[in-house]
């Protein structure tokens, strides 16, 4: 692989979405910019699939390293440019690319101003690339608020229903998140003087994990500042007020990103800094901790599915599913026992997987929602019905998703909660109890599943006094384009399942250098 | 070719006309084409000669199998290794499943010939048969609970196949659910083996490991019962049974396969898959021959009142697997899978039956039905030959296996003897009750009020299949379980052939078995009396208890305990009703409550910005004591 591949990764997408932005003039771009944004985003993702396939795993380590180490060059407050990524950030990357050309299809139908639309979008992909892949915690930071940019636009302009209100609350809530991230880089890096998260052995970087500090501040207090900055990114409970609230009316695409990536980082964050640097500094705050951080992914999983159960929008329901999904990788993170006897890795090994896996399935049932939305124009439940005899590629599709979600095995929701259980099961105490208390969550996850689908798919048509009676019978199924997006979904979700080491491989990389650090 | 190559085409044969019906149902126009189930005939009777010939060879006492292994996933130190386990139990089980599985593909031929959604059906069918086959050969825990669950999720879609009814798509739900139930204790006890370490998901490892005490008593009640409590979901027993009279929902031809002869003894399969652990305890092997037990009448007075005749077939089924729980909690292994095999075929037979009845009259509702043994006389035949030997008369194949249980529960309990002994008047009696009201007295017009005279029986795609199940309904319980040496194969020859596999039972001492002739004329004489005191209560009696009836017909309340009362107003109404209190009164309130007393604390300091120099100036002071004083203590702490 070339040199610059991630940095082009990074940088393509915005300096695309700006050109689309900005050539307002040339009537050939203004004609063609959905077919561009699709260009642009496949070239994306054949590359993110180049650079997932070319990591090289048996030398494991941080690889397509991209430095500038002038960024901001004052002696006193020295920050990189650099980037680089491991075993845990390539499929995070890869599947930014694969969600990020499925968004574009999914807003084909886009046509309110369009150019900025797109231009966001593709901005909002090359800015959630650069936060998984910075390896120095001032970029992170730089790229992690950036992204609220575009998100706020694409919220406030193209949603539906409360758009303005759960913009800002979207954005009130992840500038917190932002603030609480920033004391915690700034603690760290008055302690050590870098912001450079690793010991960079061939530039010769030295990283905070390389250096040992004191910082002023109980580093405990730190964690904690750092791990609610990224609980409410994940979001946890009880900081998860603003995702049902954004998802539903978001537009589609940014559902997708929202779900599929945009909650990644808040799990990203948890496995880099409070697992990954925290283990340097001080690994027993985490194992001390953990127990209670089991009991609250535990309380997440089943508040989660028990308020699904009670939801009647389509968009809002798959949320709160979401809520109880994130709750699995706080549970698996908190079987991180680096020096207990116990201690081995498939617990956090499930964690990364879950942020993978969770990515695409949900990425899969807003989109299918999306499709549903735009057909029926209205997402409330007790006005659908019947549609699987108008669309059975879309119900096909929809109840793959939702068996996805309710970890059926064979596809792969199903091996990254297996390997949570696992990993957090055998630490005993208060850990084996939160880990029975998720299991029950896999069985509402059923109900509120299936019941779904029984209510919006299934039975003869859609009920007395529904709007949509009078356009059922005009109601397509999905076209070639719409199912190109669901196949790629589709068949990452069953490929994952069925040979689970084809991501798990690279996940074991990663987490292992985690526990050697 | 090799075993090895052998299996894998078995399971891997119903899996590509799995895809390719797939493929056909959802992107081209021949969603109705023949060519669908013939492609799984083709397939799935393929597979079927390769086990049979697999079963053949395995009789030699010097087959020997090594599995080929592939490592699903490894990370860190834990590993998930699959392998294909091939032992004596397997033999038998992929032997059930495809036969019975390629007669029923024949028989849905024309059952779902007018069905638009030809090829979905037989999609599902070839995922469900692949699913089921991976089940009985899995190796390792972890592989046996995927196809464990891919058999529940394509029993889900099977019941709902058509997906326009409402009462179609509750009862998958329904069957889905409570499985679910079931297997979270599955993957409960199965986090429990994983906690030894992972090498003992491998299901070999783990009886060794049983079989050299490396686990402590409690870890092995634990994990056993957990398992246990999987077994009873998927075998609808007492208390999470309910579903399956539900599923009857389902096309018949899914009845018979999946809720009668294969999905539902997967429970039973699974507690002979892990019997070291069931032996070791000794309580444990209590509690599953009483749930057994309890659950071999409970379900026999349920179908004793019941006027769908794939009703009464279910609660039958329920009824049966409740014998084979029995035999495996008093040590019978060998007894429990002879009867899981004999049930096979006669239940299969008799659901296809109700089928071919169905097809004539167009409802399972007997209260319409009557007196058509004289125009559906090979429909009737075939369902008499099947009713006797589920009813256990000699020497039809019923007799045998039951009496082998009844042997193996006689030499445990008393009590539990005169349960089972009950339930063979009770099933003598519903069974004869459901063929007098099918075939005899005066026919009822069925769903349209069809004349007598245009009664026509079944085509041959029908009758063929349930003609070919007769057959070993009647010879095979005797064939394989004959009190004499047959010169072409042994005595006693299927529980012998069970109990000789050197994985379960390493310690196995050969025993003779001895056939039992007191039982065997006890239960004999009790299925008479049933037989007897059915066809006077048909002529005559016609007995009705009122408040008796009205109290099993409702199922025993049940099922208005479990969705009325545990699901809708328990959990629904008041449970996740405090959720959403929360969700919207602190959760989300206190967000809002928030922004709002920044705004008024805003507000309010924003007073103190007026501009006028006195007030200012006092704003200033204050604001430097408060950031002063706490330094000042903080120093005086001795704070550097």
């Amino acid at each position: 692989m070339p040199g610059g591949i991630l940095s082009f990764l990074i940088f393509f997408p915005i300096i695309a979405g700006l050109f689309i932005g900005v050539a307002s003039s040339n009537n050939f771009i203004k004609k063609n910019i959905k077919i561009l944004a699709l260009t642009f985003t496949f070239i994306e993702m054949a590359l993110s699939i180049l650079l997932y396939f070319n990591y090289d795993k048996d030398n494991g380590g941080f690889q397509f390293i991209d430095y500038f180490d002038s960024w901001i060059p004052f002696e006193s407050f020295r920050a990189q440019y650099l980037v680089g990524v491991d075993g845990l950030s390539a499929p995070l990357v890869l599947l930014t690319g694969i969600l990020g050309f499925c968004a574009i299809i999914a807003s084909l139908k886009i046509n309110f101003r369009e150019r900025e639309y797109f231009m966001w979008l593709l901005i909002l992909q090359g800015v959630v690339t650069g936060v998984f892949s910075s390896l120095d915690m001032l970029l992170l930071f730089v790229f992690w608020e950036a992204e609220l940019i575009p998100m706020y636009f694409l919220i406030s302009i193209w949603g539906s229903g409360k758009a303005q209100y759960s913009a800002m609350k979207f954005l009130i809530f992840t500038l917190t998140s932002g603030a609480f991230l920033l004391i915690g880089i700034l603690s760290i890096y008055f302690a050590t003087g870098t912001f450079v998260m690793y010991d960079i052995n061939e530039l010769n970087l030295s990283g905070i994990s390389g250096s040992s500090f004191e910082i002023l501040i109980p580093s405990i207090v730190i964690f904690l500042i750092f791990f609610v900055g990224f609980a409410i990114k994940l979001p946890l409970f009880p900081l998860h007020s603003w995702l049902p609230d954004a998802h539903t009316d978001a537009p589609t695409a940014v559902s997708i990103m929202l779900a599929g990536v945009l909650l990644k980082m808040g799990g990203y964050g948890l496995l880099r800094i409070n697992v990954d640097i925290f283990n340097v500094v001080d690994p027993s705050i985490l194992i001390n901790l953990s127990p209670y951080i089991a009991l609250l992914g535990a309380v997440s999983v089943i508040y989660g599915a028990v308020l699904t159960i009670r939801q009647t929008d389509l968009k809002r329901l798959i949320a709160f599913s979401s809520v109880s999904h994130m709750g699995y990788i706080i549970l698996g993170i908190s079987s991180f026992n680096a020096f207990s006897s116990l201690g081995s890795t498939e617990g956090l090994g499930g964690t990364a997987l879950q942020l993978f896996t969770h990515g695409t399935i949900t990425g899969l049932a807003f989109y299918l929602v999306g499709l549903t939305y735009e057909r029926t124009h209205t997402r409330n439940i007790p006005h659908l019905g019947g549609l699987a005899i108008k669309m059975p590629l879309i119900t096909t599709f929809f109840i793959i998703a939702g068996f996805a979600s309710l970890g059926l095995p064979g596809l792969s929701g199903f091996v990254a909660e297996l390997m949570i259980f696992v990993g957090t099961f055998k630490l005993g105490g208060l850990w084996a109890i939160s880990t029975l208390i998720s299991v029950f969550g896999v069985v509402l996850a059923a109900g509120y599943t299936l019941w779904m689908i029984q209510r919006a798919y299934l039975g003869s048509g859609v009920p007395e006094g529904s709007p949509v009676i009078k356009e059922y019978d005009n109601l397509t199924d999905m076209n070639k384009i719409e199912l190109a997006g669901a196949l790629i979904l589709t068949l990452t979700i069953i490929v994952v399942g069925v040979y689970p080491s084809i991501v798990t491989d690279l996940f074991s990389v990663g987490i292992g250098e985690i526990f050697l650090r | 070719m090799s075993n090895n190559e052998i299996v894998w085409l078995i399971l891997i044969l119903p899996f590509i006309a799995f895809l390719i019906n797939g493929v056909i149902a959802l992107f081209t126009n021949f969603k109705n084409s023949p060519f669908s189930g013939y492609l799984n005939v083709a397939s799935i009777g393929i597979s079927l000669i390769l086990s049979l010939y697999l079963a053949i060879s395995g009789l030699d006492k010097n087959f020997d199998y090594q599995s080929a292994s592939f490592q699903w996933i490894s990370f860190g130190l834990f590993e998930v290794t699959m392998a294909i386990m091939l032992d004596e139990l397997t033999l038998i089980m992929i032997t059930v499943v495809t036969a019975i599985s390629f007669l029923i593909q024949i028989y849905s031929l024309s059952y779902l010939k007018d069905d638009d959604g030809c090829a979905r059906y037989f999609s599902y069918m070839g995922l469900f048969t692949t699913a089921m086959l991976g089940l009985v050969t899995a190796r390792n825990l972890i592989q046996l609970f995927i196809f464990w669950e891919l058999v529940g999720a394509t029993s889900y879609l099977l019941i709902g196949f058509w997906y326009k009814k409402q009462s179609a798509i509750k009862a998958a739900k329904k069957a889905f659910l409570m499985t679910r139930v079931g297997d979270f204790g599955l993957i409960a006890g199965i986090l429990f083996i994983a906690k030894e370490g992972s090498q003992y998901l491998d299901i070999t490892q783990l009886y060794l490991g049983v079989q050299n005490g490396l686990f402590t008593e409690n870890l092995i009640f634990l994990a056993g019962l957990l398992i246990a409590i999987g077994a009873i979901g998927k075998s609808a027993q007492f208390p999470l049974h309910n579903w399956l009279p539900d599923a009857m929902e389902g096309p018949t031809p899914v009845s018979a396969l999946l809720h009668s002869a294969t999905m539902v003894t997967a429970g039973v399969f699974i507690i002979g898959r892990v019997y070291p652990l069931i032996e070791y305890s000794e309580s444990l092997s209590q509690l599953i021959s009483y749930v057994g037990a309890f659950t071999l009448i409970f379900a026999a007075s349920m179908a004793i009142v019941s006027n769908d005749i794939k009703k009464v077939l279910a609660y039958s089924s329920i009824s049966q697997l409740g014998y084979m729980f029995l035999a495996l909690g008093v040590g019978s292994y060998g007894a429990a899978f002879l009867h899981l095999f004999a049930h096979a075929w006669f239940k299969a037979l008799l659901f296809l039956g109700a089928g071919s009845i169905g097809h004539a009259v167009h409802t399972f509702d007997m209260n319409l039905m009557g007196g058509l043994r004289h125009k559906m006389k090979i429909t009737y035949t075939t369902m008499l030959l099947g009713t006797i030997s589920l009813i256990g008369i000699f020497p039809l194949s019923g007799f045998w296996s039951k009496d082998e249980i009844l042997i193996g529960v006689k030499s445990e309990s008393n009590i539990l003897l005169f349960i089972a002994l009950a339930g063979v008047v009770m099933t003598a009696f519903y069974m004869t009750r459901m063929m007098a009201k099918t075939f005899f007295g005066d026919f009822k017009g069925g769903h349209d009020n069809i004349n007598q005279e245009d009664l026509h029986e079944s085509p041959n795609l029908i009758t063929y299949p349930m003609i070919a199940l007769a057959i070993p309904s009647v010879i095979i319980g005797f064939i394989f379980s004959s009190p004499i040496d047959l010169g072409f194969i042994e005595k006693h020859s299927m529980v012998s052939f069970l109990d000789h596999n050197k994985l379960v039972f390493p310690n196995y001492e050969y025993h003779s078995i001895k056939f039992d002739f007191m039982i065997a004329s006890v239960s004999s004489l009790l299925a008479f009396i049933g037989i007897t005191f059915s066809i006077l209560n048909f002529k005559k009696f016609k007995l009705n208890i009122k408040p008796l009836n009205k109290l099993i017909s409702n199922k025993y309340y049940l099922d208005y305990l479990y969705e009325n009362l545990i699901t809708e107003k328990l959990f629904y109404k008041y449970f996740s009703y405090i959720f959403s209190y929360i969700e919207k009164n602190i959760v989300d309130n206190f967000s809002y409550k928030l922004t709002s007393s920044l705004k008024w604390m805003a507000n309010k300091i924003s007073i103190s910005q007026n501009g006028q120099v006195q007030l200012q100036s006092i704003t200033f002071i204050a604001g430097l004591l408060i950031i002063l004083i706490p330094y000042l203590i903080y120093l005086g702490l001795g704070g550097n």
